[in-house]
């Protein structure tokens, strides 16, 4: 039972992320995920879609290590994040982009101090600092905006400051939940375009998204959840674009 | 701390080799910077900041205050000691030149540093120029005071005062040996009690103090729960998380430290002239305590350990509750 969309010479030891038989059940008897496997090797750009409370955004929050599994095991660069220990979250978590609907930007601070966040607390300042942030607003198209504060920002820009905040550390992995569900369709084509740019340079980038009109077409493989269950294992979306 | 070691080694790591010192200074810089930015976070709300500084101020000063005072009251007590004197009061039928003999005796004595006898007259005259009780005394047909012998014992240490009345308390002549240590026993005992009663309600305000700073910062992690829910996200840890809060809580309490010690000051001064009125009456040298540099600094240095014991506590407690949604 291969949920596996790669070459079938893709061994674990490359998968940016690896579940095994993983369920999560929530305190109240919840089940979000129930027997979820799949593995999405390095350097792919893969979409998980399904019906809001599929449990998309239950397993993002796994791989960030903002939920524990309750059976089945996680592992991210072959790293098993049951292993991983309270103290040692926060160092996982900075090697995981995460990029979220609504932005979760700090409103009491400008633009620049809000993509310079990730960067701070691994101690960093100094030029390094703001070149690193600088050459990540670039990369969103936000250069001229570091001094403005986000709400004086557009609901499109204020995703790219979040996405500018997610890149700056330049994290292998980059997770996104429903990035574009507010955005009018160009604009979601925008940072669609984002995160291929990212995953053209090696980054892999995992989007859960509904939003099945913007995946058509695309090319990249996804799955499908439905309940908590994977009813669709990684696979190409679609016909290609243009066809 | 092991993570943040750990990740300063991975950093100066990447920049080729490990670096103690740039370590250390990296880890200064982000002291130095936590420290400064909750300073600048108590400026900009001065309001709150203030009515906090001003309760953590009072709650210092007024044991302060006291420990001052209770030192005071020792240190004059000590004066006393010093003069340290024992009345023999002689027999009714001992003539004033047979006092006068025994005083020259008992001055001979090595553990006397001096005698001096006082005539059944003397004794009226001093009295009836002192009580006020001289048209009393005109009444009376007779003089009712003994002879007395006023001595000074050589050394005024406890034991040998005692040691010396017991060798005196056999002689015929004398009626009654009194010591004038006996209320001064019961002053320090008094004063000893007053102190421990201080030590208590430091002990309380101390406790005060620190619910007070935990309770501030706990309404302070409570306001900036979105701010650790997004720092959390991106992967800070505890310890950074948990710096601000801790130096905002030393800064609360160093800066109630300063409030007391102004508080101090002002009482103090507002003391001044009637203590120095008192003084005059009692023919002592300085009632008024005044604020020491040391007593200035430990007040300080107690408020800032408290208030950032009280912080501590209520960061451990409510930020590990907060978990990013």
């Amino acid at each position: 039972m291969s949920a596996t969309g790669g070459t079938p010479k893709t061994r674990s030891s490359e998968a940016m992320i690896r579940f095994d038989s993983v369920s999560k059940r929530y305190p109240g008897g919840l089940e979000a995920l129930s027997e979820v496997t799949f593995e999405i090797p390095r350097g792919t750009m893969a979409f998980v879609t399904g019906h809001s409370g599929a449990g998309k955004s239950t397993l993002l929050r796994l791989i960030a290590l903002l939920e524990r599994t309750t059976r089945g095991q996680v592992l991210v660069a072959g790293q098993n994040l049951r292993r991983i220990g309270r103290r040692r979250v926060p160092y996982h978590r900075r090697n995981v982009g995460l990029i979220f609907q609504d932005h979760r930007l700090l409103y009491d601070r400008p633009v620049f101090d809000n993509v310079a966040l990730p960067l701070v607390i691994t101690g960093l300042d100094g030029p390094e600092l703001g070149r690193r942030v600088r050459a990540a607003l670039d990369q969103v198209g936000l250069l001229s905006r570091e001094r403005a504060y986000p709400v004086a920002l557009s609901s499109g820009e204020q995703q790219r400051v979040g996405i500018a905040r997610a890149i700056v550390g330049k994290p292998p992995l980059l997770l996104a939940d429903e990035p574009t569900g507010n955005l009018d369709p160009d604009l979601s084509r925008e940072i669609m375009a984002l995160f291929e740019r990212f995953n053209r340079v090696g980054t892999t980038v995992l989007v859960a998204s509904h939003d099945l009109e913007l995946i058509r077409g695309t090319g990249y493989p996804r799955m499908v959840l439905d309940q908590g269950r994977l009813v669709q294992g990684l696979d190409h979306a679609g016909e290609p674009a243009g066809a | 701390m092991p993570e943040r070691q750990r990740s300063g080694r991975r950093r100066s790591a990447a920049r080729g080799g490990f670096h103690p010192l740039r370590s250390l200074r990296t880890w200064g810089l982000r002291h130095a910077q936590a420290a400064l930015s909750s300073l600048g976070r108590l400026a900009r709300a001065p309001a709150p900041s203030l009515l906090t500084i001003a309760v953590i101020g009072i709650a210092l000063a007024l044991p302060a205050a006291l420990h001052l005072l209770v030192r005071n009251a020792a240190h004059l007590g000590q004066g006393w000691e010093g003069a340290t004197q024992v009345s023999l009061f002689l027999e009714r039928n001992v003539t004033d030149d047979a006092a006068r003999t025994l005083a020259r005796a008992l001055a001979r004595r090595s553990d006397v540093a001096s005698a001096r006898a006082i005539s059944r007259e003397q004794a009226l005259a001093q009295f009836r120029r002192q009580s006020g009780f001289s048209q009393a005394l005109d009444v009376l047909n007779e003089n009712p005071l003994p002879a007395v012998i006023v001595i000074h014992p050589a050394s005024t240490s406890a034991a040998a005062v005692e040691h010396l009345v017991r060798q005196l308390r056999p002689i015929p002549e004398i009626d009654r040996v009194q010591m004038d240590r006996q209320w001064l026993r019961r002053y320090f005992a008094i004063v000893h009690l007053v102190e421990r009663g201080v030590t208590v309600l430091s002990v309380l305000l101390g406790i005060a103090v620190i619910i007070v700073v935990g309770n501030t910062i706990r309404l302070d992690i409570q306001n900036r729960r979105q701010e650790i829910e997004v720092q959390k996200l991106i992967g800070a840890t505890d310890a950074f998380i948990r710096r601000p809060f801790l130096y905002t809580g030393l800064w609360y309490g160093a800066l109630g430290g300063i409030a007391a010690c102004a508080l101090l000051g002002i009482g103090l001064l507002a003391l001044r002239g009637p203590a120095s009125q008192l003084a005059v009456l009692y023919h002592s040298q300085s009632l008024m305590p005044g604020l020491d540099p040391g007593t200035a600094g430990s007040v300080i240095a107690g408020g800032a350990l408290l208030a950032w014991g009280g912080s501590f506590l209520a960061v451990g407690r409510h930020l590990r509750r907060i978990e990013p949604a």
